[in-house]
Formats: C-alpha cells, sequence, structure tokens
C-alpha cells in the first residue's frame, strides 16, 4: 500500500481555540489506483489532500491519526525529512495554475525546480523530460513552451503545465485538487484528457478532489464521499455510480435528474423583454455584437456560454449601468432609456437582479428585515404594518420563517439562505422581470437544486419571466424554456429549449454539449478516442 | 456587558496597557487646573530650579514651574492635536468617500490633487505654508490638517472603492438609490472599522508633527505650555547631565506608544477575523 | 514571446515614458506651488518684511526688487529660469545669494542623509526580512514592539537620549555636531555619528514595518504555497520565490521612507546644531525669509520626487508581466 491514512484529525484555529475539521478520516491508495475524493464544501477534501503531503495549511494543525506514506509517517518525522517527500514521492497540482505558478519565473525553470532540489536528474535531463511531457500533453512548440512565462499562457494550457510540473521528479502519488473546477468547459475536457494520459503513460497513483461527480467518474478508480469532515462511504467508482449505500450520496446523485414539466409559453404576446441588436463595449473594444433575442412573457430563459461569451454583459446592458453603443433594449414593447439615471422608478422596479455571489449581493451590515424594507418603501411606499405583513409573506414564499431570520445579519444566514434572500429582495418590488446571473453556481449541488426548484415555483405563482444567466447545461436543462447560446460577444443559436439543444442545432452548441462530462465513466475515454486534445 | 467583558479579557496586555494610559491622559488634560499646582504662565521661581519639595520637578528657563507646565501641557497639546486630526478626518474621509462613490471626473480631480500634495514630504510642506502664512494656532492646525487629511482620503477613499464594487452596492443602485443612501448606508458602516484604526494612526501622526514644530519653534505661541516647546527651550540641561527637559518628550512618547498599541490590537483582531 | 511589431515600442518604456513624464509633471506643480507660496499670499510681504516704518518709496523700491510688480506668469518664468541655472535669488534676511548659503550646507545634509541610508536600507531591509521569515514567532513580535514604539517616539526624544547617553554620559562622541574645517573622513564619521544614528532608528522602524508587511503579503501568495509542497525549503521559498516578487514593493518602501530621512534631518540638524540645509530651512522660517525657504523646500522635494521616481522605475522594471510581453 502507498498511501494509509489513518483516523486523521485536523483542527482549524477559531476566535474560541481549535475547532475540529477532520474527525478522525481513512484513506487508503495502492500503487498506480486513483481514488476519487468528493464532496460539499467544507467537507474536508482538500484538508486531507494536502494531508496526505504531511502538510497543514497555515491555521490548521494535525491533532491525531497517522499519514503513513511508503511505511514512513509523514507527522512524526521531521519536517526536514519530509520534505525530501514533497515534490519527490508526492506531487500536488492545485485548482488555480494562474496563481500557483511564480510569475516572475519562466514555465521550464518551474519544472526544473523539483528535480533540482531532489537530485533526481540533472538540468538537460529534466529539460528532455519537460519537453516530452508537454507534447503529451498537446501544448504548442513542447521545445519552447517552457520559455515563456505564466502571464504568457492561457488557462488551459497553464493547468496542463502544472499537470506536467508535478510530475517532474516520477512521483508515486499525485494530489490534484480541483484541477479543472476554474475552467470553462470545452478547456476542461482538454485538461482531463491530458491528466488521464499522463497518469497512465507514468503509473503514478493519484488523489483526485472535485465537487463533480461526472469528473471524479471519468478519473476515479475508487470514490470515497467526504461530509462534514467525516467519510459517508466509499466504493469502486462502478458500484458506487450505480448503488451508492447512504441516503447522503443518493440525494447528490439525484440532483442531476430535476426537471421542470414543459410548459405552455405565450410567444404571440408583447415579450416581457426584447433585445434588438444590441452593441455593445468598453473602451474600442466591443464586448457585444448585435445581440437580439426576447424573454417572452412568463416564460424562463437561459442564457448559456462560457467566461467572455457576453452573457454577463448583456444584462449590465438591460439593467442600465453600461450603455449600448447600438441597438435597444424594451420592456413590454416601450423602449427603456439607455442609461440608469434616465429611466423611471416604476421602470427601474420591473427590473430585478439576482446575482451570483449571495455573499456579496447583501450587506452584510443590515439585518435581513432592513434589507427587503427598504424596496417596500422605496417603490410602493410601504411602512408600519403594511410592510410587516408584505415581509411575511415574502419570507414564506422563500420558505423561510420570518421570526427566525428578520432580525439577523446576513452572516449568520448559510450560503443557500442568503441566496434566497436576494431572491426575496428582487420579489420585493414585484418586478416584470429577474436577471439571475449564476444563481447557483457558487452553491453546493442539493442546494443548487432547492434555488431552483423555488425560482420555478415563484414563476407559476406569480408569472413573472426570468434570464437565467448559465454556464451550466444541467440547469439548462432543469429549467428553461428557451435557449440563447452565446459566444464572444454574438448568439449563435436561440429558440426553444428542445430545438437548440435536442439534438444540438449548431456547431457550436454541438461541441459545448459534447464537452460536458457524462456520468458513465466510458465518456473520457471514448472522447479520447473520438480525438480530442 | 459581556461581551466587553470578553473583549477586555481578550485583550493583550499593550492594548490594555496602552487604554489605561489614554484614559489617565484624558482625565488629566481635561481637568488641567485641578491638578496644576501653578498656572502655565506663572512665574513662581528663579530659573532651573532643581527638583525638590516646592517645585517636584524644578522650574524651567524663565523660572516656571515644570510640572504645571506638563500638566496644562496635556490640555493644550493634546487638544490642539485632536482638534488638527478631527479636521483632518473630516476633510479627507468625506472628500475620499465622494471620489469613491462619484467616481469620474470628482476622483480624477481630488486624485490628482492628493497625489500632488504626497509627492513631497509633508513637513517640508508644512514648513512652506507656515513661512508663507505666518505663525499661529490657526495656521498651524490648518496647514497641518489640510496636510494630513491626503492620508485619510487614500485610506477612506480606497476602503469604499473596495465596497463600491460589491453586488449589494450596485443593488442599491439598480434600485435608483441616491449618492448620499449610497455613501451613509451602504459604504460607510463597512468600513467604520478601518476608519476608526486610521483615527487613531491619523491622531499619533498629527500629535507628532505638531510636536515637530513646536520643537522647531513654530508651534503654540508662548507662553502657553506645549510639550514639545519645553523640550527646546529647557534643552541645555542636557549637556549638564539633567534630564528634565526630556519629561515633556516622553509625555509624548507614552500616549502616540499607548495609541498605537491600542491601534495594532485592533487592525490585527480584525485582520484576523477576515482570515 | 514574439518580438514586438516594428513601429509599437516595448510596454516596458511606454510605462517608464509614461510614469517620467508624471514625474516631470509633478515637479512643475510643486515647483509653482512653491513660488505661489510667496505671491499669492494675503498682505504684502515687502511691507510685512521691511515693517510698519518702513516708507512708502522703500517698500515700492523693495517690491520691484524682488519683482512683484511683474505679472506673475513672468515671475514665475523668471524664478524658474533662474532657479535652473542655480540662482535662487537672494536672502531677505542678509541680502546674500541663496546659491552661495546653499552651497556650503547642501553637501553637509547629503552626508549625513547618505550616511544613515547606507546604514539604515540594508538594515531595516534585512530585519523585515527575517521578522516576515518568523512571522509570529518571539522575534517578530518583540520587533513589533521595538518598532511601534520607535515609530510613536518623537525624533527628538530620540535624538536627545543618545545624546544624554553617549555623548554626556559616556563621552564617546560630541554632542554637538559641528563638521568645522574641513575634517578628515574619518572625523567626519565620528562627529557625524550621533545625527546618523538618530535617523537610522527613524527611519529603520518605519522602514522595517514596511518591509515586513511588503514581504507577508507576497507570502501569501498560492504559488509560496506550491514551492513548499514541491519540496522547497523555508528558506529558498524566501529567497527564491518571495524575494523576486517582493522587490518592487521593497524598492517603494526604502524611496517612500526616504520622507522619513527628510523630516528627521531636519529636527535631528536643530537638535545637534548641525549645519545643514534643515536648519537652514527651520531658520528661514522663523525669520520669513522666503527666497531661502523657497530653495530648500523645492531642493528636499525634488530630491524626494526623484527619488520615488527611480523607485517606480525600478519597480516597473522588475515586473515580468511588463518586462516580458504576451
Amino acid at each position: 500500500m502507498l498511501l494509509n491514512i489513518e483516523k486523521l484529525k485536523i483542527e482549524a484555529k477559531g476566535e474560541e481555540g481549535w475547532t475540529p475539521i477532520l474527525h478522525g478520516v481513512d484513506l487508503r491508495v495502492d500503487r498506480g489506483e486513483v481514488v476519487g475524493l468528493i464532496g460539499e464544501s467544507g467537507a474536508g477534501k482538500s484538508t486531507l489532500g494536502l494531508a496526505a503531503m504531511g502538510f497543514a495549511q497555515p491555521g490548521l494543525r494535525f491533532s491525531g491519526g497517522h499519514v503513513r506514506f511508503d511505511g514512513t509517517d509523514l507527522l512524526t518525522i521531521p519536517e526536514r525529512q519530509r520534505r525530501a517527500f514533497r515534490g519527490r514521492r508526492v506531487a500536488y497540482v492545485a485548482q488555480s495554475a494562474a496563481a500557483s505558478f511564480n510569475p516572475a519565473w519562466r514555465l521550464i525553470e518551474q519544472f526544473c525546480e523539483g528535480p533540482e532540489i531532489h537530485h533526481t536528474a540533472d538540468r538537460a535531463a529534466s529539460e528532455a523530460f519537460a519537453h516530452e511531457l508537454y507534447a503529451k500533453m498537446h501544448l504548442p512548440d513542447p521545445e519552447h513552451f517552457g520559455l515563456r512565462f505564466p502571464h504568457q499562457v492561457s488557462g488551459g494550457q497553464l493547468q496542463r503545465a502544472m499537470v506536467a510540473m508535478a510530475m517532474a521528479c516520477k512521483p508515486d502519488l499525485i494530489v490534484f485538487d480541483e484541477p479543472t473546477t476554474a475552467l470553462d468547459v470545452t478547456t476542461q475536457i482538454g485538461v482531463l484528457a491530458a491528466i488521464r494520459q499522463a497518469v497512465e503513460a507514468t503509473g503514478a497513483a493519484g488523489i483526485y478532489i472535485t465537487h463533480d461527480l461526472a469528473v471524479v467518474a471519468q478519473m476515479a478508480d475508487r470514490i470515497k464521499v467526504m461530509r462534514h469532515g467525516r467519510e459517508v462511504e466509499e466504493a469502486p467508482t462502478q458500484q458506487m455510480m450505480q448503488a451508492p449505500t447512504q441516503a447522503y450520496t443518493r440525494s447528490l446523485w439525484a440532483v442531476r435528474d430535476f426537471r421542470r414539466p414543459v410548459r405552455a409559453v405565450d410567444r404571440a404576446a408583447t415579450p416581457t423583454l426584447r433585445i434588438k441588436g444590441i452593441t455593445a463595449g468598453y473602451a474600442q473594444h466591443n464586448v457585444l455584437n448585435s445581440v437580439s433575442f426576447d424573454i417572452p412573457r412568463g416564460a424562463t430563459v437561459a442564457v448559456v456560454g462560457e467566461s467572455g461569451s457576453g452573457k454577463s454583459t448583456t444584462a449590465r446592458v438591460i439593467t442600465g449601468l453600461l450603455s449600448p453603443s447600438a441597438g435597444v433594449v424594451e420592456l413590454d414593447g416601450q423602449i427603456l432609456p439607455p442609461r440608469l439615471a434616465q429611466r423611471s422608478p416604476d421602470q427601474l422596479r420591473k427590473v430585478q437582479m439576482i446575482y451570483q455571489m449571495a455573499d456579496t449581493a447583501l450587506n452584510p451590515r443590515q439585518t435581513i428585515r432592513q434589507i427587503l424594507s427598504r424596496p417596500l418603501q422605496f417603490y410602493r411606499g410601504l411602512t408600519g404594518r403594511a410592510r410587516d405583513v408584505r415581509l411575511h409573506e415574502l419570507m414564506e414564499q422563500i420558505e423561510l420563517t420570518p421570526d427566525t431570520f428578520l432580525d439577523r445579519l446576513p452572516g449568520e444566514l448559510s450560503g443557500g439562505q442568503k441566496q434566497r434572500i436576494g431572491i426575496a429582495r428582487a420579489l420585493a418590488a414585484d418586478p416584470d422581470f429577474i436577471i439571475c446571473d449564476e444563481v447557483t453556481s457558487a452553491l453546493d449541488q442539493l442546494v443548487a437544486e432547492g434555488i431552483l426548484r423555488l425560482l420555478s415555483r415563484l414563476q407559476d405563482e406569480t408569472g413573472v419571466s426570468y434570464m437565467i444567466i448559465t454556464h451550466d447545461i444541467a440547469t439548462v436543462r432543469a429549467i428553461a424554456d428557451d435557449v440563447v447560446v452565446m459566444k464572444n460577444g454574438q448568439v449563435m443559436d436561440r429558440g426553444q429549449q428542445a430545438e437548440v439543444l435536442d439534438p444540438p442545432r449548431h456547431a457550436y452548441t454541438r461541441e459545448l454539449l459534447a464537452s460536458v462530462p457524462q456520468l458513465d465513466p466510458d465518456w473520457l475515454r471514448r472522447r479520447i478516442a473520438e480525438g480530442v486534445e | 456587558m459581556t461581551r466587553l467583558a470578553k473583549l477586555l479579557r481578550t485583550m493583550p496586555p499593550t492594548a490594555v496597557f496602552g487604554l489605561i494610559v489614554i484614559v489617565i491622559y484624558l482625565v488629566v488634560a481635561l481637568s488641567a487646573p485641578l491638578f496644576a499646582p501653578h498656572g502655565q504662565a506663572e512665574i513662581v521661581g528663579a530659573q532651573f530650579e532643581p527638583w525638590g519639595e516646592v517645585y517636584a520637578l524644578g522650574t524651567d528657563a524663565l523660572g516656571r514651574d515644570m510640572l504645571s507646565r506638563l500638566i496644562w501641557g496635556a490640555r493644550n497639546t493634546v487638544g490642539v492635536a485632536l482638534a488638527t486630526t478631527a479636521i483632518a478626518f473630516s476633510l479627507g474621509a468625506v472628500a475620499g468617500l465622494l471620489a469613491a462613490a462619484l467616481g469620474g471626473f470628482v476622483d480624477l480631480v481630488l486624485s490628482r490633487a492628493v497625489d500632488v500634495m504626497m509627492a513631497v514630504p509633508p513637513l517640508i510642506l508644512t514648513l512652506l505654508a507656515l513661512s508663507a502664512l505666518g505663525p499661529g494656532v490657526l495656521n498651524l492646525i490648518l496647514v497641518v490638517a489640510l496636510l494630513d487629511s491626503t492620508r485619510v482620503f487614500r485610506l477612506a477613499r480606497a476602503t469604499a472603492m473596495n465596497v463600491m464594487v460589491m453586488d449589494y452596492v450596485e443593488a442599491a443602485q439598480l434600485r435608483g438609490e441616491g449618492t448620499r443612501w449610497i455613501i451613509l448606508r451602504e459604504v460607510l458602516p463597512n468600513i467604520s472599522a478601518p476608519l476608526i484604526a486610521e483615527f487613531g494612526l491619523r491622531f499619533c501622526f498629527v500629535f507628532l508633527t505638531i510636536s515637530a514644530l513646536s520643537f522647531l519653534g513654530l508651534g503654540l505661541p508662548p507662553p502657553m505650555a506645549d510639550w514639545g516647546a519645553m523640550v527646546r527651550d529647557n534643552a541645555a540641561l542636557i549637556t549638564f547631565g539633567d534630564i528634565t527637559p526630556l519629561l515633556p518628550a516622553a509625555c509624548i512618547a507614552v500616549l502616540t506608544i499607548s495609541v498605537n498599541f491600542v491601534i495594532d490590537w485592533m487592525l490585527h483582531r480584525a485582520s484576523g477575523l477576515k482570515e | 514571446m514574439s518580438g514586438a511589431p516594428a513601429g509599437q515600442r516595448h510596454p516596458l518604456l511606454r510605462m517608464i515614458a509614461a510614469r517620467l513624464g508624471i514625474g516631470v509633471f509633478t515637479l512643475f506643480v510643486i515647483s509653482t506651488l512653491i513660488f505661489l507660496a510667496i505671491s499669492l499670499l494675503p498682505g504684502d510681504i515687502a511691507q510685512q518684511v521691511l515693517g510698519q516704518s518702513a516708507t512708502p518709496e522703500t517698500v515700492a523700491a523693495f517690491r520691484r526688487e524682488l519683482g512683484l510688480d511683474q505679472p506673475l506668469f513672468w515671475r514665475y518664468l523668471d524664478w524658474i529660469g533662474g532657479v535652473l541655472h542655480g540662482d535662487f535669488g537672494q536672502s531677505l534676511a542678509n541680502g546674500r545669494p541663496v546659491a552661495a548659503l546653499l552651497a556650503a550646507r547642501l553637501g553637509n545634509t547629503m552626508f549625513l542623509a547618505a550616511y544613515a541610508a547606507l546604514i539604515a536600507v540594508p538594515l531595516a531591509v534585512t530585519l523585515g526580512l527575517l521578522s516576515a521569515l518568523w512571522r509570529g514567532r518571539m522575534f517578530d513580535r518583540i520587533t513589533n514592539v521595538l518598532t511601534l514604539s520607535a515609530i510613536s517616539l518623537p525624533e527628538f526624544l530620540i535624538a536627545y537620549i543618545l545624546m544624554f547617553l553617549l555623548a554626556v554620559r559616556m563621552g564617546w562622541f560630541p554632542s554637538i555636531a559641528d563638521p568645522g574645517a574641513s575634517p578628515g573622513f574619518g572625523e567626519m564619521l565620528n562627529r557625524t555619528f550621533l545625527p546618523a544614528i538618530t535617523l537610522v532608528l527613524v527611519v529603520t522602524a518605519h522602514m522595517m514595518r514596511m518591509t515586513r508587511a511588503a514581504v507577508v503579503n507576497v507570502m501569501g501568495n498560492p504559488y509560496v504555497t506550491m514551492a513548499r509542497l514541491k519540496g522547497a525549503s523555508r528558506w529558498r521559498v524566501v529567497t527564491r520565490h518571495a524575494l523576486p516578487n517582493a522587490l518592487a514593493p521593497i524598492v517603494n518602501v526604502v524611496a517612500l521612507n526616504i520622507a522619513w530621512l527628510i523630516t528627521g534631518v531636519v529636527i535631528v540638524e536643530v537638535v545637534f546644531v548641525y549645519p545643514g540645509l534643515g536648519q537652514l530651512m527651520v531658520d528661514s522660517v522663523t525669520n520669513r525669509d522666503i527666497p531661502v525657504v523657497q530653495a530648500c523646500a523645492l531642493i528636499f522635494a525634488a530630491v524626494y520626487i526623484l527619488l520615488n521616481l527611480l523607485a517606480d522605475v525600478v519597480a516597473i522594471a522588475a515586473n515580468p508581466r511588463l518586462l516580458h510581453p504576451r
């Protein structure tokens, strides 16, 4: 057995002293085997991954258990000896390659640092090995790629370079800590393929940490599910995907099945919002190029695209934060003034927004009561008793107990609860139209599903129209009536969900869908066989 | 009350020491006439009398009671420094908040003006301005306050900018809220902690600047007791091995050290909670 | 990595040119401010200098002598043109050319400042690095309390304490730093030791705290953690990974702290009766000898602006993103 972690306990330093965050977790990895660690945020999976290197982040400490690497307990040997393991026997691939490469060093220097520290190869040999790995990972011009600085390389390439760097000393084990989470799906698939091929070629064992079921299904031989610093269950991948034994695991698996029933949308009526030929941007650079689409009354339109596609910029134009250089936005058939300051209070009221990060969307110094009261008073002039009645109604609509929550500060709420308050604040204005900007992407899957169900129910009750900005195809399938596919500031395709997605009508939509990992553990193998780079 | 007790219990000894000293200074400054045996301008004996029963800390170059002048000095020096800090702080904070909230042209003009003022060591600009305007308490306060407000401006603007990019501010803007609501309700409550710490830091800086100017003979006009000037007036004694002239300087140092200890703890606490 | 297309200059050069432009502009604005200090005063400077007893004729003559009857713009050009030729006008106090007054003292002040800087800069940067490296340990906590105390002390208190201990009590150094008539280099070092070491204490405390903060900031980056996970020793992490990235902030810290050096110089020169620019400036402020004050302010300001400009250029040049554009 290569790695044997037993009864590992780790504590975090807080205001009240040390509190446990890992409560005696076991983890075994055999040679050549990849173990997937999966769980929601706060499950302790990254902490466990770093512990495999005998490392605890600043502010954390080991408080019990063993980390035996090839027979040596990394927790009992002096730091100096631990260093001999790190990089040499067990290497690390971080989530953000852009932050984890030293900006002042060329990539090849960073690649060769490990072999230099551990004396595993001379300079010429490690450079040759780097070129070999770069080529294997389909990096452009492998002989000269390493001469670049990190900022001169794209995100996907940088992440591959980091995988290559982890292999520089031919380690026995590599810890992959969410290596593709920050990437777009069409970029992610290439990196996944590179990791898969490299691991197979070198025979290194791996610990693959992620919150994405479909990804872990591709990469791992065995999967361990974690929650709140404890193990939920562990099983070989096939078995875990098909027959999880624990209720928590089953609930995670079930999230992806949420589908809203197909509804009748009246596309003949005047749409709630119509975007006509919008071109907009910053300085001389156009981010949007004649973008047009409709939001039919009472419908949910998903605007889907990768980073840089212009979907958030579209939202800024609609809300009036950015004036377009051409085109107009119509609300209920009336042209909206381009600038926020020119819009009437009633126009402002009708268009509301819900944000991705509930943490930054609510003022941490205002109570929930203050946050929700303001729009009631501002738009409707509600005060006193009438306002309290409406406050209670709103809280019940978002399924939070008014008396428990109204006088709390946002900091005392969970992520999902905060997002619900964000929804209530939008509802408080009695809007016709709500922009939901990646409202579920910062949330854990179970919580995210709850939010999507809530949004659907509220639409059924109030008839409000939604524009859902997302990069996640699963979200689109779950609740969208219509879909707008964007890329590089242009609309690639738009129409009813089934027309656009089933089967994908536009070539880009096809690429997008084909890049989204599937739960089928053979999906990546098939895609590689089809020639993904 | 329990929260306060807990806070006091978790304070490091340096901060406790600092708080106690600050309170003592405030009491002495507020009730100087009660504590001081003599008036600040009163000539009570021969010059440079030694320490003894009559004059606890001796007399100065003009025969005024040293102890009394030290006590009056607390009122004068701390009072002028507090007034200056208050002006500098209000000016800098208001301008900084406005620059952050309004952005655009207002921000550009204010920021460039501050850049220019900060491109020169403040003491040099102060000396220049005082030579042009002439001496006097009012000139002193205004010049030091204006120059010091540049630092407050920088901090207020930077921290307010960090808040301005938050989604909850955008939400308020989209709702149609005016600048006043955004500054007072959305931004200010979220930057109060760093601003309070900054007030302490600015006080120390202003206090030292004014003391330095007094020491250089450009501070409060005589016969007002003023710690910086008291050092200068009696400095000759040092070469005779008498440390009396260092007492007013020590009074300055003890207060600034105390304030810094308290601020250091506050800043440490604020950053610790964020992690 | 491909070379920049012809006609488009390297962004590094563009940045440096822009920074130089801002520096020159700042110097211009500051010189205007310094010039205006005399011109926009409430009341008449000539009347104030000559006193209430002066006859209108003498006041008018004096105004002509100062050029106060000329339009403002011409007076500025006249003044700045003179300055650029080394002519700062005449002292109001004794009628001697300001340039001659300055010449004797400028060297003294530069000597003292350089003496202090050569000790303070390496000392502060090293100590700042060490306390960042040993963050939270005993060394860091002790230096934190010591430097916090040091920056809380008035400069003149440090100066007098040193004078009291090392000159009056021990008699190791002269309590008055008078260089006298051309002493040897060693003798000069000895005579100016007390003022120099006072400056070192003041500047080191500030510079060290800011250096520590800059390094701690860099040490918080994920690439520093990554280096540790590659098995690099603590020493290697700091010297090879953190330092190259902390260079730019440290250079800026050093330049910023020249402000403390200049402030300190003024006070220390007064305490130790050292014939330098600072003492001259304070005396002239007291006498309201405005041409001398203007000249001193201009020199101090120019030195500070130029040093900060230099630091910015170094910091820009040390940035890999600018050095190696896409």
